[in-house]
Formats: C-alpha cells, structure tokens, sequence
C-alpha cells in the first residue's frame, strides 16, 4: 500500500474545474514532484489533501485512512504537514513559538494543565521544547530564534515555514513551492535541507516545484498535471521525454525548464 | 550586578521562566512587599482606588486576551462583567457562600460569553465587533426587564464578601481580597500565552488559515477564549458587585465596554504587562484630572465644573493620541525601559 493515494479526484469552483479525474500515489520514503504550467491546480491538490478544499468526488487516503472524511484540522494527527505558496507565517510570533505551534497535534496536556503550567505542561513543554529545537539547528536558526516572525527576511521566513511544518515531525510533507523568489545559493540549500529531510529524517515529500533543475535533480517521481488533468506520471527520465509533457511546456518559457 | 552581558539560559526550563534574573526577582518580590503594606500608609479612599484598579487589572487581562492575543474583538465585554455580577449576587442573596457564588458566576459568565462567541466562527472584525455589541444591547436588556431576578432599574444590594466567616467589610480588607484575584487571573492569563492553548490562540489571529493546517481546531480554541475571559470577566463582575455593595443595569452599559477597551489600547495589545498598565492608567485618569483642575482652580474658579465636562473628552483625546502615536500601549514603553536598564551602561 501506498502512504499516500490519490483517486479520481475532482475539484471545481462555481462550475470550473481545477482538477478533473486525477490520480497518483506517493511511496513511503519517496520525494514525489508534482509539476505543471500555472494554474495546473498543483496548489489546489495539495489543498484537497490537506484540507482547504473539499473535492467533488475521488478518494484522498494516507497510510489507508480515508483523509476526505477528516476536517483539515484533524488530519495533521495523521501525520502530515505542509508548507504554503505564499508565506502563511504567524507574523507576530516569534520563530521560536511558529515551530511550538508546528507541534500543537502532538500536545496532549489541555486547558487547566496550562492554566496552572507547573507540573504536567511545564513537563510536556520541556520535551517539545527539545525537539523544536532540534528542527531549529537542524535549518540553521538558532540567532533567530526570538525574533519576530514577520520581521524577518523573505529566505529566512521560507526556512521557518519548512520549520514549523518538520516540527510536527510528519511523515508526509507537502512543500509548495519552497524555492520560489530565491536565489540561486538559496535555492540549493534548500534543496539539500529537502534530501537530508527525506534521507535522515525518514519524512516522504511531495513537491510542488516550477525550477525543472531541481525537481529532476531530487525527485524519485514526477507526476505532470496539466489544466486539471494528469498528464504524466513517471520517474523524473521518463517525464523529461515525453511528448505529451514536452508538447504542454513548449511555446511556454517553461520549455527551457525542461532542458529541451 | 553580576558582571553578565546579555542573558544566558543552561536548561529551556528556566527560559520559560516569567521572571530570569535574581534582580528581576527580588525588584518583583519588593514591589509586591510595598503593595502588600501600601493600604497601612494610605486613606481609605486612596485604597478603594487600589480596589478599583484590581478589578479593573482583572477586566482588562481578560479582554486582552480574548481580543489582543486572539483577535476576536469584542464589545461585550462590560456586558459580561456585568453578567457576573448579577449571577453572583443573586447566589450571594439565596444564601450562598461568596466563594462558591463568585465561581459560579464565572461560571455562568463563562458560558453566556461562548454562547456569544459563536458567531466569531464566521465573523471578523467589525462584522465580529458588531455582533459583540448585540449582545451588550441584549444583555444589558436583560438585566433591565428580568425585573424578578435582577431587580431591573431599583438594581440589587448586596452585602461584602464572607469567607469562612471573616467579613470583608473594609477597603483594607477587600484589598488584599481583591489583591489574590488580581494576581492570580494576571498569572493565569500569563500562562496560558505560554503554552498550547494561548499559541494556538495568537496563531487564530495572525492567520487563522494556516492555524488549521497545523491542527488547530478554530471552533474550539476560539469558544475556549470566549470561555476563558468571560469567566475572568465574571470574577471581575462578582468581586465588584460585592464591593460597592450595589449594582445596577446602568453600570455594565456600552461605556463599560469602550472603557476596558481603551485600557488594553492604551496598555498595548496581547500584552498582560500592558493590560496592568492600562487598568491603572484608566482608573486613575479622573483622578488625576481632578487634581489638574483643582490646582488650576486657584487661577480659574470656574475650570472644575468645565473639566469634568470635558473628561470624556481628555478620554477621548488620550485613546486617539495613543491610536496614532504609540499602537503598541504603555508595554512597549516599558520593554524599551527594561532593555535600557538590561544593557546599562552599554545601552546606544
Ligand atoms: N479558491 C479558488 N476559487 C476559484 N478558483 C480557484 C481557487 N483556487 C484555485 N482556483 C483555480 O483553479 C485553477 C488551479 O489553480 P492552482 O492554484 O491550483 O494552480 P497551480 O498549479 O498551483 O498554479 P501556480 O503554479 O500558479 O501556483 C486555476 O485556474 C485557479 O484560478
Ligand atoms: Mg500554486
């Protein structure tokens, strides 16, 4: 069984579709790309999987659980997290607290264990403390720790995003687009920080991504969705050279990302 | 001091300590002596401001935390302050001890206030401050025409708070009363900012679509910041009933309401610090202006009658000056204090 499956899955808005009868699966311990022109409805998948958006039909299940009968807030205790297009940072907050929150499913002790802290919450604290602070050095964040999260640089925000979301310690990620408006040196970093997550912290990624280089550097998978339709699924080789694929970038500036 | 530059923390533990430094505790542990033994060096009106400032520090905390740290705006508040005092009077006058009286109307607070917290499930904002001011109107109406219960416009007596039968029947004694609630709603509060709940709270306002991607239940966080100030707000509505000896529909209208709200304004949002600040700024503000006018008085003869004419005013005039000019209250004053005094001499 696959961790994650996604099938037959339609979204529309007022009578549009975003996404039309689409499918794939994403292995345990893979990084899975999901790739396509603007407006695919790359965004709109990862919604329908995390909860934003409710599909018109299809089935979402992750590690066999029907995710489609979850409300979004519940489904983070089924193990997966995510990471925004846009950056969706509690801007108030410091670092330090965006990744404690990262970790709310986790925190079992409730109200009047906080009101009184000593004893049970200061116990639980101490030790999502510890881990929190391991995601910190783990991306390099400590001199942040206690800034601000709003006030900080665009790059930086990326990274405690991606914080927040490890935090949870998932066992899928959904990272959309994490490298969008960085640049080149930061880009890499944040390529590598993808790898090492996958590789020694054991977490499943689906990727949505626009910089081709990278998706077919790291990818095990890449699934193309076009206008709402899947139009390839396949190891990243594959997808580079199929027609259908090719066809759909070409014209568009997106054929370069291609390599073609 | 200890030759230190900066602060440094060994375990996460004690980084999650209110108060870090030996100074920082022994300067907390004087303030608290001098508040303790204050009453004895003062007039019996200077200590029934001392009360008032108590149960508006209670008041204020608890909007705060409702509308500072989880930004659902509220307009109700004076309403549900009220709402505790009626429902712990009336326990008080069936007979009921105070203490089990003044849980209850927290209690009941607590609850009429989610009742009320429902409609910030779908509203924000002004949308959120008017359907908050509804149930002000509404409840302020209640307390008018439930003429059996509350008595309506007469309004209720009531007699001072007994504990165990010790009667606290002086400003003196209502102090020290009003003192440990003060305390412990500013340390709940306190707690609560520090841990899941009050995160989850601060997320709900800084964006609460992506608090319920990392598993925050918006429903429930927000109905329990509902609950949990108004059932502060309650304490505050039962301690003050059961100290002025009288309440009546009139108290808890709408200027209630823009009063606590001007209090947490002033003190600075989603700061407990500031919400203290602000409940002593606003409850010694008429105070003050009073003793303006009185040295004025000696030039002007007449300035006494205009000044109290004018004290809306001034209030008005105060809370839009600190609207423009200082956003964040009186508690970033006092963190750019306190950093001055942290790096002193190496301050820039
Ligand atoms: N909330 C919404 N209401 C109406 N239409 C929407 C909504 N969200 C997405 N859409 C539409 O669905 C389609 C797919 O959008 P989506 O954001 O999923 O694309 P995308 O592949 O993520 O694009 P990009 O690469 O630009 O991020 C678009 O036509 C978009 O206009
Ligand atoms: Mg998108």
């Amino acid at each position: 069984m696959s961790l994650l499956e996604v099938r037959n899955v339609t979204l529309t808005f007022k009578g549009i579709a975003a996404l039309m009868d689409v499918g794939f699966s994403v292995e345990k311990g893979q990084i899975v790309s999901l790739i396509g022109p603007n407006g695919a409805g790359k965004t709109s998948m990862l919604n329908c999987i995390s909860g934003r958006y409710h599909p018109d039909s299809g089935e979402i299940t992750l590690n066999g659980k029907n995710l489609l009968a979850l409300p979004a807030h519940a489904r983070m205790s089924t193990g997966m997290s995510r990471t925004f297009q846009n950056i969706a940072l509690f801007k108030g907050m410091s670092v330090l607290d965006n990744l404690m929150v990262g970790r709310h499913s986790r925190i079992t002790y409730g109200l009047l264990a906080s009101l009184l802290y000593f004893g049970r919450a200061r116990k639980e604290e101490d030790i999502h403390r510890r881990r929190v602070e391991e995601v910190i050095d783990f991306l390099g964040l400590s001199s942040y720790r206690h800034k601000v999260a709003g006030s900080l640089p665009y790059g930086v925000q990326k990274l405690v995003e991606l914080g927040r979301a490890l935090a949870a310690e998932p066992e899928l990620i959904l990272l959309d687009e994490p490298m969008a408006g960085m640049n080149l040196e930061e880009t890499e970093e944040m390529a590598r920080y993808i790898l090492d997550i996958n590789e020694e912290w054991k977490i499943t990624v689906l990727l949505v991504e626009h910089d081709m280089g990278v998706v077919m550097d790291i990818s095990d998978r890449v699934v193309v969705l076009d206008f709402g339709q899947l139009l390839a699924e396949g190891a990243p080789e594959e997808v580079q050279s199929n027609p259908d694929v090719i066809a759909a970038y070409l014209g568009g500036e997106n054929a370069s990302f291609l390599g073609i | 001091m200890q030759g230190k530059c900066g602060l440094f923390f060994t375990t996460y533990a004690k980084e999650c300590q209110v108060f870090h430094t030996d100074f920082q505790k022994s300067t907390v542990a004087l303030f608290f002596l001098v508040l303790l033994a204050a009453p004895f060096f003062l007039s019996s009106y200077q200590v029934s401001l001392l009360n008032l400032i108590n149960i508006a520090v209670i008041g204020a905390v608890s909007l705060n935390l409702l509308t500072g740290s989880c930004g659902q705006i509220s307009l109700g508040h004076g309403a549900f302050i009220g709402v505790g005092a009626y429902a712990t009077g009336i326990c008080t006058l069936n007979g009921w001890p105070f203490l089990p009286a003044l849980l209850f109307g927290g209690a009941t607070t607590a609850l009429v206030g989610m009742i009320f917290g429902i409609p910030s499930l779908r509203l924000k904002g002004i949308y959120l401050a008017i359907a908050t001011l509804a149930a002000q109107l509404i409840l302020v109406y209640i307390f008018m025409h439930w003429t059996s219960v509350t008595g309506g416009a007469i309004g209720m007596g009531l007699d001072p708070p007994v504990i165990l039968g010790y009667s606290f029947d002086t400003d003196l004694k209502m102090f020290y009363l009003t003192l440990f609630f003060a305390v412990s709603a500013v340390l709940i509060v306190k707690n609560i900012l520090r841990t899941k709940s009050g995160r989850a709270f601060v997320a709900i306002r800084d964006f609460h679509l992506s608090a319920e991607s990392v598993g925050i239940n918006l429903f429930r966080y927000k109905l329990q910041a509902f609950g949990v100030s108004s059932f502060l707000a309650g304490i505050a509505g039962g301690l003050w009933a059961h100290y002025t000896m009288y309440i009546n529909p009139e108290q808890f209208e709408i200027g209630l309401s823009i009063q606590y709200l001007a209090m947490i304004i002033i003190g600075g949002l989603g700061s407990v610090i500031g919400s203290v600040f602000g409940a002593v700024f606003l409850t010694l503000l008429p105070e003050a202006l009073g003793i303006v006018a009185n040295l004025l008085s000696g030039f002007f003869p007449d300035i006494s009658t205009y000044f109290l004419a004018m004290r809306d005013g001034i209030f008005g005039l105060i809370l839009v000056f600190f609207l423009i000019f200082e956003p964040d209250g009186l508690a970033r004053r006092w963190q750019l204090a306190k950093s001055y005094f942290k790096l002193h001499p190496f301050a820039h």
